[in-house]
């Protein structure tokens, strides 16, 4: 009896460290996680309009049908990319999440502050080799350090009345998201 | 013969608690740092670097893109005030006022996330459509059956939820009460 008990308290032990790997784990063998569920329609190192959200069909759950999306699926391998998205009159914003959807870095068109948010994404490494006196000159320049190589940015444009949603949606016609050529 | 049982009933343990323990933590929302303001909670860790382990298994498992904090932030709301959760049969009033923002929308969406099928395509109110009255606050009508003024059908399915997302707002991970962040109320009005 208290031989079974043994192996049952072991068993639970284990079911611990059973939990604790498979919830690690899940979001690296995910199949169907958002970076998954956009790369048939996501090219790489482009910006892509997002079908809007309805009923029927949703690329995610959860988007906000108030606004007009994009995306780019981003690879850093060749070099950093440099995003120019032109601001909406309501509410503009970009969003950037790593390889398995951590949003590491979300900026608005007012934090940004101008007409147009600009801004050049690259790996930890990539800015490291960054010249020196061109860190200086670039201090208005907004660099953004991405922690994996690949990831999402979710570029969106609000309609504050459904009537505006093609306006907003033009604007983000303007979004551009390209490898910079390396000097 | 005792050895073999042994291990084999521990494994069995193993991988029932562990497995069941995991599915159930994904699939129940229990997210650490959650603010719960009335009916609302947030998970404004979520969009940051700093989301837990929970948080990211059950994002992967759902395939969303949780709102930045830089971006906003999302309030989720499954039950009313009452605890009752949402009826899609039901007429429900959502009514007040909003925490400081510079936009806010409203969704309401079934429980897998997916906007619901209507008649009038509304799935969902913007902070400049919504009809305010002269003290600056509002009513939205949550019920299947179309009523005067701001009203946001259900499409009469059993379950819903609504999605109250803030953009370019204050409100985020200091945030603790509801005094702070004022949010509207959500009451069942009249049940068929």
């Amino acid at each position: 009896m208290i031989r079974l008990l043994l192996w049952m308290l072991g068993g639970m032990l284990l079911g611990g460290i059973v939990h604790l790997a498979t919830v690690l784990i899940l979001p690296i063998l995910a199949t169907q996680d958002a970076y998954s569920r956009l790369a048939p329609i996501a090219p790489v190192n482009a910006v892509a309009p997002l079908p809007p959200p309805t009923a029927e069909a949703a690329t995610i759950p959860f988007l906000d049908p108030a606004f007009a999306m994009a995306v780019c699926r981003y690879d850093l391998t060749d070099g950093p990319i440099k995003l120019t998205v032109p601001v909406s009159p309501a509410y503009t914003s970009v969003s950037f999440y790593t390889r398995s959807e951590v949003a590491y870095y979300a900026i608005n068109d007012r934090a940004a502050g101008r007409r147009v948010i600009e801004l050049d994404l690259m790996t930890s490494e990539q800015r490291g080799d960054l010249p020196g006196d061109e860190e200086v000159t670039a201090a208005d320049r907004l660099i953004v350090e991405s922690p994996t190589v690949t990831g999402l940015i979710l570029i969106k444009a609000l309609a504050p009345e459904a009537g505006l949603l093609s306006a907003a949606r033009s604007a983000l016609a303007g979004a551009r998201c390209q490898v910079q050529p390396q000097p | 013969m005792r050895l073999l049982f042994g291990t084999l009933l521990a494994l069995s343990v193993a991988a029932g608690i562990g497995l069941g323990a995991t599915w159930f933590a994904i699939t129940q929302g229990t997210a650490y740092g959650g603010v719960t303001i009335g009916a609302w909670t947030a998970w404004p860790r979520v969009g940051t670097p700093g989301i837990d382990p929970y948080a990211r298994a059950m994002v992967a498992r759902s395939g969303e893109l949780p709102v930045g904090s830089g971006d906003g932030v999302a309030f989720y709301a499954r039950n009313d005030d009452a605890g009752r959760p949402l009826d899609g049969r039901c007429d429900t009033a959502l009514e007040g006022i909003t925490p400081q923002a510079r936009y806010f929308t409203v969704t309401l969406y079934d429980p897998e996330g997916r906007l619901v099928a209507n008649a009038v395509q509304r799935q969902g109110f913007t902070s400049q459509e919504v009809i305010r009255r002269a003290d600056g606050t509002f009513e939205i009508m949550i019920g299947p059956r179309a009523r005067p003024g701001n009203w946001l059908p259900t499409g009469g399915i059993e379950r819903y939820q609504l999605v109250l997302r803030l953009y370019d707002t204050p409100i985020g991970l200091a945030t603790r009460s509801g005094r702070e962040a004022p949010m509207p109320t959500i009451a069942q009005k009249a049940c068929p």
